[in-house]
């Protein structure tokens, strides 16, 4: 092992994928700033760019909303972290009703279903009127009025229903020879979801949960139609005293920053297992 | 001129050296046997063979021409190479049939009745007829394995790379696959094949090699190999694969 040193042949071989490796990296560089640079001439150079502009990309608009758009994303983020906790943990039980065999949990697995399929076919922002107007308009006692907190349970109850189905998919896309492993080493059903399946069901529909998370955080904007200040409503009101559109784009460009983090780290997550389970594997 | 000849072949992943000066050459309508102990590094020299890796150094001919050249396209080659692998790798979604064919005319440009055609023709030998419509995961082990030959000489290749196909199957089953290696290596494929049959290695081989932490220890026509093994290493291994056989007696 150490007395190998290699070949003039492979030195050159070295050499060759150098080379292409070199000129895959000047094709990719080369390729990138051109296709960027004439989108960017095609757009800058239509007639109605310097209106656009004004109207969307105005900089001076953009730093007088900055402040109000900062202070008023903290709702959306709020609103996104708390209504992902109880939608994970909402979905996964609707998930595992679906699945569930037992005879006695028959109603569940009905309300389930229905559950599912009623509340997908129901636009978010019907639930979010519903919800954060219906809700305080009942005059029940004891429960809160504030628009944040029904709009947040609208975004629950909405994307409950998907991330189940989600969660279905990646169980059902388990192979059957895993549960009959699970069984046969005398695990119950409840027990091979738990410790067999449901982990590895999981792991496989990261990317579609994140793609619903992704879609959650920009569904918080629904809850300015609840007459929550949050940041596309702030953005909005800016616009509609000023005539100026530009801090809508800043507020796309915060929920941007938002989601690329999460995606990084689901990125990240992905890879690693990946590189646990299949460490020297082929 | 060799079909295939390999000199110096060189392999790493990270430290670990998993072939170290590798040499072998194969003539037209050569079966050539590797055999070794699980890690000798057979899978790796057959993946080599039809570019599935990158080698470390040495040189990989084939037809008279450097394949391990980065510049070579590897599509090219493995035109002319089939491989089949221990877990057959059937296509779940696609029928026999269709698996047999997809090479063929998408990658050879055949017509799709042609290909169809020369298909049935290779799977009626195989006597797979009455499967051709059926999904891989119908079928048993020994046909799947069948199948996975008839998709792998479906295109004509030149040579045949077979990875321990028979690793996976039932005792029962390993028999009818072998039958019908043994009839094409008669019929003058060429083909490499990694393997722990050692009877089949025996009976079919031209040349058998024997790997060790992967370097070829000894290669030889198998009746030398497995009754007059000039290496102790080769002669353990013997040992303990075939009791009460070859090589104990040395």
């Amino acid at each position: 092992m150490i007395d190998w040193s290699p070949s003039q042949h492979e030195l050159e071989r070295r050499q060759v994928r150098r080379r292409i490796r070199l000129r895959s990296g000047l094709i990719a560089t080369a390729m990138t700033v051109l296709v960027f640079l004439v989108v960017g001439l095609v757009v800058t150079s239509s007639p109605g760019w310097p209106r656009v502009q004004e109207t969307f990309f105005s900089s001076e608009h953009a730093r007088a909303s900055f402040p109000d758009i900062w202070d008023a994303i903290w709702l959306n983020i709020k609103m996104f972290l708390i209504a992902e906790v109880f939608i994970l943990l909402s979905a996964i039980l609707i998930a595992l009703c679906r699945v569930s065999r037992s005879p006695w949990l028959m109603p569940l697995r009905i309300t389930a279903v229905v559950y599912t399929d009623v509340v997908r076919g129901i636009p978010t922002i019907l639930l979010v009127y519903l919800l954060a107007i219906g809700m305080p308009a009942l005059q029940l006692q004891g429960l809160p009025n504030s628009g944040f907190f029904w709009a947040t349970v609208a975004l629950i109850v909405s994307y409950s229903a998907y991330v189940a189905e989600v969660f279905r998919a990646g169980i059902e896309s388990v192979h059957p020879s895993q549960w009959a492993s699970a069984e046969a080493l005398g695990l119950s059903r409840g027990q091979t979801l738990r410790h067999v399946v449901v982990p590895q069901g999981v792991r496989r529909v990261v990317p579609p949960l994140l793609n619903d998370f992704v879609s959650l955080q920009k569904d918080t904007a629904l809850a300015s139609s609840a007459l929550v200040f949050e940041a596309v409503f702030v953005a909005r009101d800016y616009g509609n005293y000023n005539f100026n559109y530009t801090p809508l784009v800043v507020a796309a460009g915060f929920f941007i920053v938002m989601t690329v983090p999460l995606a990084r780290l689901c990125d990240w997550l992905t890879a690693r297992m990946r590189r646990r389970e299949l460490a020297g594997a082929l | 001129m060799s079909l295939l000849s390999v000199s110096g072949l060189r392999k790493c992943y990270g430290d670990k050296v998993v072939l170290d000066d590798v040499s072998l050459s194969v003539e037209q309508h050569d079966v050539i046997c590797l055999i070794g102990s699980s890690g000798s590094g057979k899978s790796t020299l057959l993946r080599c063979l039809n570019l599935l890796e990158d080698i470390d150094d040495g040189v990989i001919e084939f037809e008279g021409r450097e394949i391990s050249d980065p510049r070579v396209d590897a599509r090219d080659v493995r035109k002319r190479i089939g491989m089949v692998f221990q877990a057959y790798n059937l296509f779940p979604h696609l029928t026999v049939l269709e698996n047999c064919t997809l090479a063929p005319h998408r990658v050879h440009g055949v017509r799709r009745a042609e290909a169809e055609d020369r298909a049935r023709e290779l799977l009626e030998r195989f006597g797979l007829a009455d499967q051709a419509t059926k999904h891989p995961d119908r079928l048993s082990g020994g046909q799947q394995q069948r199948a996975a030959l008839v998709r792998a000489m479906c295109t004509h290749p030149t040579l045949l790379l077979l990875d321990e196909i028979t690793a996976a199957l039932d005792p029962e089953l390993v028999g009818e696959v072998l039958e019908i290696v043994r009839a094409e290596a008669e019929r003058g494929m060429t083909m490499v094949l990694a393997t722990h049959e050692m009877a089949f290695a025996r009976d079919v081989a031209t040349r058998v090699c024997f790997l060790d932490q992967g370097r070829i220890l000894e290669q030889g026509p198998p009746e030398e190999i497995f009754t007059h093994p000039r290496e102790e290493r080769t002669r353990h291994f013997l040992r303990r694969v075939l009791p009460g056989q070859a090589g104990s007696s040395a």
